[in-house]
């Protein structure tokens, strides 16, 4: 296998502020990998070393095998971006820009423009100025998607989009990895994550906390569990792959790994299920192990914990 | 969206459904004022302070009545006429007063004009267009109440710069300077102020674009400046078309007439329709629904330098067609400055055959004004890479293969032609008007040179903003500096008799001042080198930086 982005020790600042405090990222060939880490994390500012936008004060980057700041034209015609908060220029049309951003990249593939714009359902000959925050979104992705390119570079780039446009959004990404395309996916959303990426990155305060598989990070895909049991249930806590278990009013909470769930709801059946929902780890629950610290230390952790949506993971 | 207001208080206790249209007004003019908190006061102090300064030079730099008569006779040109205004008291019977009125008055106008649009578009479209506006109307905001909050805002700023000028201008106590006079001096700067906020009140209903509601307000303040002028030096009734026509006719110190600013009706009736064009709109859009566009690039529009060509066109054309107009306007007015030369008091003793070069001399500094104007253009160009760049907008083109070099150069390649494009305008609007005013042919060839000659100078200015882009692009607003210090010179230059150094240090000082002056090219040729260095160095420097994102 041979590597797309490698990069070790990176270091960036802004002034005071250590954006990335010696970040090392590791990307396959024909992999999808998943870049997550809250606002601030420094998502971005990585992205932006990676795209030859800002210079980095030391660490060494490399991107398909070239030098991102030295060798960014040659590299740009290799790669798409997508960035999270597109801004479009106001008397321009999204056609226009779609296929501006195409050409400067070095072209684009027609039949496969058609086929985005009809699937994203975008209305190409609308100004920039009037499209709502998807609709940009959705410009910039089609233009990204429509070029022959080895790397797509994707910074939260279905902020705003509807989860119709997601699910097209997903299929797209799986046929580019099937074309043996690498991504970079930078997201909050967990369930898109978990759908589309063979491997994910964890960053905090500038650096990667944790990479690999999925697998891999198993305890990270723990599913949480709410049950309302007709007899209180009891022996839970000495299964394997349970976690916090809380029992509030009759009806009980837990987090199971996903390899233990059959044998925890065999348990649960012996007592009687009347209600049962569950769902995957949400970010902020996944977050919560890696930022848990800051938060308990301000006394907000438990709280933050009981709040985890079903919601979010759509 | 719609332009439906949020629930009024009256509807909320339940009388009848009346719509109160102004509710939230008064919270939103604290609202605006606390924004504008720093702007405004800045506006104030600068205006009132270079007033006050003036007058308080009259009597140190002209202290004899020889001297006063000296200057007043050199102001006494068609030139100064057209630039500034006339002297209602005449040569020789001039006074400090009457030259305030002929050399400080207009500046000052123009300045309040320039506030007044700025400040009302800013409250007004350019909250629409950043969606912050749909926020704060979505509470208990009538549908007028943004409008009148903007007007009322601005009429605040005019009248505190009204008021501060008079109590100063009269308490100072120059001679001829007096209390009357200074009354009427601050209230015409109030009118014409609230003209222009009037005028802007109207623009900005009609485009939803702020930059577009600023362009076409100050396209109305530049033909207002260019009837007043073609009024005064042609000596027919066109001033009386331009608010700064009406603040001037006042011949303030002078004659100190009322009635003129009378005219002040036309705002009123302005702000009526504002008002009127308010109700038949979309919050955020404009009088026309924005038309769909072509859902495919053409080909001229893939390259890097096609997209900053179709950035920048709006600009150039607007600008082109402005300037031309000018030129026009001015070119029309040429031939008038013969008749003028003899009836003005200055030339009166004069001999016979003056008057060509009185023509000559009114052409070139006619000149240097529209070139000082199209470096305005000029800044504006150069800001726009500045803002693409902040506003996020740079970023997705210059992750694609346009290398940075080709991205910057290309927005500089279409400056450099569009600074050519303004001078060409001048060139041949100027020139043939000029020419055919005066009735002599070949005037055309030499101030369409004149005009050209000053190609160089604008593209030293396109090199100092590309200069800073690269090494200090927070400060390439600073590029401001070369069409005002240009500005300030030619014109304060002559009645302060500033030494030749000072006009050196502005690039307009080193172009030939033609058709008065012979053709140099030395100068033009290290001018353009001078350029070609810097915009090589702005270049290299934003290779070397950060890209400033969002």
């Amino acid at each position: 296998m041979t590597t797309a982005i490698d990069v070790t020790g990176l270091v960036k600042t802004f002034g005071q502020t250590r954006a990335l405090n010696g970040l090392n990222l590791h990307v396959e060939t024909g992999e999808v990998h998943g870049f997550l880490g809250p606002n601030g994390a420094g998502k971005s500012t990585t992205i932006r070393v990676l795209l030859g936008l800002l210079r980095s004060d030391s660490g060494r980057a490399v991107v398909l095998d070239g030098d991102p700041w030295t060798d960014a034209v040659a590299l740009h015609k290799r790669l798409a971006y997508v960035p999270g908060d597109v801004e479009l220029w106001p008397n321009l049309t999204g056609g226009e820009a779609i296929d501006l951003l195409g050409r400067l990249r070095g072209g684009l593939n027609e039949a496969r423009r058609e086929e985005l714009i009809e699937r994203f359902a975008l209305d190409p000959s609308k100004k920039g100025r009037t499209y709502s925050k998807g609709n940009r979104q959705k410009v910039a992705i089609i233009s990204a998607l429509a070029s022959d390119v080895e790397l797509l570079i994707l910074d939260e780039p279905t902020a705003g989009l509807d989860p119709l446009m997601e699910t097209v959004f997903q299929d797209f990404i799986r046929q580019a990895k099937a074309e043996g395309r690498t991504v970079l996916l930078s997201s909050h959303i967990l369930a898109q994550v978990e759908k589309l990426c063979d491997k994910i990155s964890i960053i905090r305060q500038g650096e990667v906390v944790q990479s690999g598989t999925l697998t891999e990070m198993r305890h990270l895909t723990r599913t949480t569990v709410e049950v309302e049991t007709a007899e209180p249930a009891s022996g839970l806590e000495e299964l394997p792959g349970i976690h916090d278990l809380e029992a509030q009013n009759g009806r009980l909470r837990f987090a199971v790994d996903g390899e233990h769930l059959d044998g925890v709801v065999r348990q649960l059946t012996r007592f009687g299920i009347r209600a049962l929902t569950s769902h995957p780890p949400t970010l902020e629950e996944l977050m919560l192990r890696h930022y848990g610290d800051e938060l308990q230390s301000n006394g907000s952790g438990r709280h933050a914990a009981s709040r985890g949506k079903a919601g979010e993971t759509t | 969206m719609t332009t439906s207001t949020a629930v009024s208080r009256g509807a909320e206790q339940g009388t009848p459904d009346r719509q109160n249209t102004l509710a939230g007004t008064g919270m939103l003019v604290r609202f605006m004022l606390r924004r504008d908190r720093i702007r405004i006061p800045v506006w104030m102090a600068v205006i009132v302070l270079l007033t006050l300064s003036v007058n308080g030079s009259w009597e140190e730099t002209y202290g004899t009545a020889g001297e006063l008569r000296e200057i007043a006779q050199t102001l006494d040109s068609p030139a100064m006429i057209a630039m500034a205004g006339v002297n209602y008291a005449g040569v020789e019977a001039t006074t400090y007063g009457a030259l305030m009125g002929q050399q400080m008055f207009w500046s000052t106008l123009i300045a309040v004009g320039i506030m007044s649009i700025l400040l009302l578009v800013r409250h007004t479209r350019a909250e629409e267009e950043a969606n912050r506006a749909e926020l704060v109307r979505a509470n208990v905001v009538g549908r007028h109440a943004y409008l009148t909050a903007a007007l009322t805002v601005v009429g605040i700023a005019n009248l505190g710069i009204g008021l501060l000028m008079a109590v100063g201008l009269g308490a100072m106590g120059v001679p001829t300077i007096d209390w009357p006079g200074s009354w009427l001096y601050g209230a015409g700067h109030v009118v014409v102020g609230m003209a222009f906020a009037a005028v802007a009140a109207v623009t900005v209903q009609i485009t939803e674009y702020s930059r577009g509601a600023a362009g076409m307000a100050f396209g109305v303040l530049g033909a207002a400046y260019a009837l007043r002028a073609m009024g005064d030096v042609g000596e027919n009734v066109l001033n009386w078309f331009s608010p700064l026509g009406w603040a001037q006719e006042t011949r303030v110190y002078v004659e100190d007439r009322w009635w003129p600013l009378l005219f002040v009706v036309v705002a009123v009736v302005l702000a009526g329709v504002a008002y009127h064009l308010s109700t038949r709109r979309d919050v955020g859009s404009g009088l026309r629904a924005s038309r769909a566009g072509t859902p495919v690039a053409s080909r001229a529009l893939v390259t890097p330098i096609g997209f900053a060509m179709r950035l920048h066109r709006g600009l150039m054309i607007g600008f082109g067609v402005a300037v031309a107009l000018l030129g026009l306007a001015y070119g029309s007015v040429l031939g008038s400055a013969e008749q003028l030369v003899e009836d003005l008091d200055a030339y009166q003793d004069m001999l016979e055959g003056m008057a060509g070069s009185a023509i000559e001399a009114f052409g070139a500094t006619i000149l240097t004004i529209m070139a000082l104007i199209a470096s305005i253009y000029v800044v504006l160009a150069m800001q726009r890479p500045r803002g693409e760049e902040t506003s996020g907008r740079a970023e997705p083109v210059l992750s694609t293969a346009a290398s940075r070099t080709r991205w910057l150069g290309s927005h500089v390649a279409v400056a450099i032609g569009g600074s050519v494009v303004m001078l060409l305008a001048i060139a041949v609007a100027f020139g043939a008007a000029g020419a055919a005013s005066v009735g002599e042919g070949e005037l055309f060839g030499r101030l369409a040179t004149g005009a050209l000659a000053y190609v160089p100078a604008l593209w030293l200015t396109i090199g100092v903003a590309v200069a800073l882009l690269g090494w200090l692009p927070r400060a390439v607003v600073l590029t401001w500096v070369i069409p005002v210090y240009g500005i300030i010179v030619i014109y304060l230059g002559g009645l302060f008799q500033f030494p030749d150094w000072l006009n050196n240090l502005s690039p307009f000082g080193h172009v030939p001042q033609m058709p008065s002056d012979d053709f140099r090219l030395t100068p033009l040729l290290i001018l353009t080198a001078v350029a070609a260095v810097l915009i090589a160095l702005g270049l290299y420097g934003f290779r070397q930086r950060d890209l400033d994102v969002k």
